[in-house]
This record gives C-alpha cells, structure tokens and sequence, in this order.
C-alpha cells in the first residue's frame, strides 16, 4: 500500500506499523503526526495515510521545511493555497496582521503596498519591533515574513495606492485584503478595486477600534465579490483607540475569509 | 417607487438619484459604497443616476481604523 512520508510517496507492506516507520527512516524523531496531528502510540498504518517525522529541535533542510511547517494543516489545504496570490493594501494594524497569517499558513505569493514608515505609536497593535522604527513599513513587513515563512514570494511597493496606480499592484491577485486605516480611503479602494475587477474578490474591513466585545465582529457577505468585516460601527476616533486584541480579531477574520475563498467556501 | 435597500423593501419618490438617496440616509459619499443592480458605482457616477422602481441597491459606509 502507498503512505506518503514527509509528503513523499513511499510503498509499505500491509501491517506495518507507525513505529517501525520512524526506526528505519528517521529513528531519532520524537514527533509523529498522522494526517495532521500528532500521534503519540504505536499503530498499523493506513493506505493513503501522510505520516510527518520530525526531531524537536532540529534545522530542518530546505527541501524538508515547507512539508515540516505545514504538518499541522488541515490535509489537502496546503496544495491548493501554495500558488494563490493575494493582495494587502496597508500593512498597519490590519495588513501586518493578514499578512503574517497568510505567511504561515503558506499562501504562494503575497503582494503588499504601504506608504508609511514604522512608528513608536504602531507597536501596540502592527506587527512589527522596536528595532524597525524607521523603516518604511513594507520592508521591516517583508524582513519579518521571511523570518516566519521563507517559501512565501513577497512583493512590496512602498507607495500610496491611488485610484490611478491600483492596477499595478494588484491586477494580478486572485483576492485583495483592505486594510486601510481611513473610512474614505477604504471606500474609494473598495470602489476602485470592484469597479475595475469585478471577477476578484475584496476582504474589507470597518469597525475595529475600541475594547467592546469581540463577538460583536463578524465576516459579512455584502455583493458576490465583496465580504467586509468587522462589527461595522466602532471608529476610531478621539476617546476610542485602536488596539492589538480588536484588530487582531477582524484581522484574522479576514485572513480566514481569504483562506476559505480559496478553498472555495464562502467566508459567511 | 419601489427599492430594494440592502434587502429590505423601501419607498421613495420617482426621479430620486443615488446621491440624493445617501443625502436622505445620511451618508456621506466618500466613505460609501454603492452597488446598484450588482455594479459599483463610483463617486462621480453616483451624482447623476436617477433610480428607477424595483432597483436593487447594496450600501455599506465604511468607519475609520486599521
């Protein structure tokens, strides 16, 4: 019968068991999952079944890495997401946090556009390190990525996305994430995004500010390309600030409902 | 006439246009979306589209912070 081994195809006899796998191919791995979770007692093994061996503590190859980081997914996610490209416009408090989510769980290519620099009032809720303030935005966001997820292509433009200059960025992208900072700015984005690529989808956010309760945020369908989330009503404004729990929630809420376009679900 | 706002059925004078109907909602353009009959309008398209019964209008006003 045929198992896959670290995702490679490998012919075993019926009867044999998870144990004898891990003696004769990799004898000091401590860790064993089975189809993606971990398996702590010897058994026969199934036809069909993806074993992972790891060794805790060990730099895995190149070749091993991708196989390794993804050995907790759901099964089948990974091929179908690795070469999907999306897009993030902004990378603050919503995109830093996309981004890195996506960069895990091994999305193909990811295309991010900011203008900013990073700033001693960002750390409370974007991704990013005391270290990096300074650096334009997208580049401490890509340095970061790559320390997370070095199989994940990430293109920057460090640079405001107009109406004109949308089209260079993202006309590519299977899906873009709004993460915009400004109401009129994530209006004129959603307009311009839609308008122009009506086959794409857009993930956009509204109303994430503030500390009320995180089940108020929800993944709404609006049209057929356009899910928004959020709680749709908390701003940001003077006596309601933006911090890491909230944003982090709708920020996520977004990075899930990317994932879920891609394995064709609806994010609702 | 008759239209059909964010799923719910609503009545309002003929000859209305899209930015008259935000006006009305108290919206406020710029952080707006409007699709009609399932197309985006933009800003400047909106000032002029008269609406007609039986429209089928989605709005979302977006609110600051990211």
């Amino acid at each position: 019968m045929l198992i896959y081994l670290n995702e490679n195809p490998l012919e075993i006899k019926t009867g044999f068991r998870l144990d004898e796998l891990r003696q004769q191919y990799k004898a000091n791995a401590d860790l064993m999952l089975v189809n993606g979770h971990p398996v702590n007692s010897d058994h026969e093994l199934n036809d069909g079944d993806h074993v992972i061996l790891i060794q805790r503590g060990e730099q895995p190859s190149a070749e091993d890495l991708e196989v390794l980081m993804m050995a907790r997914h759901t099964p089948g996610v990974h091929q179908q997401i690795k070469h999907a490209r999306v897009g993030i416009a902004g990378a603050g408090g919503l995109g830093s946090q996309v981004a890195i989510a996506l960069a895990r769980v091994g999305i193909g290519q990811l295309d991010i556009a900011d203008f900013d620099v990073v700033e001693p009032s960002n750390l409370n809720r974007q991704q990013y390190f005391i270290d990096q303030i300074g650096m334009p935005k997208v580049s401490a966001l890509r340095d970061n990525l790559q320390r997370i997820n070095p199989i994940t292509k990430i293109n920057i433009y460090n640079q405001k996305v107009t109406t004109e200059n949308i089209g260079d960025f993202f006309s590519e992208v299977d899906i873009l994430v709004e993460a915009f900072d400004a109401a009129d700015q994530k209006a004129l984005l959603t307009n311009c995004f839609l308008g122009n690529f009506p086959d794409k989808f857009l993930v956009a956010a509204s109303g994430v500010a503030g500390y009320e309760t995180s089940n108020s945020i929800r993944t709404t369908q609006i049209t057929d390309h356009f899910y928004l989330c959020g709680d749709g009503v908390t701003a940001a404004e003077p006596g309601c600030g933006l911090m890491a729990p909230r944003v982090g929630i709708v920020a996520h809420h977004q990075a899930n409902a990317v994932l879920r376009l891609l394995l064709n679900k609806s994010p609702e | 006439m008759k239209l059909i706002i964010n799923g719910e059925v609503k009545n309002y004078q003929e000859g209305l246009t899209v930015q008259q109907l935000l006006e009305k909602l108290n919206l406020s353009p710029e952080r707006v979306v409007v699709e009609l009959n399932r197309t985006i309008l933009s800003q400047d398209v909106q000032t002029h589209t008269e609406l007609k019964s039986e429209d089928t209008i989605e709005l979302v006003q977006f609110v600051g912070g990211g």
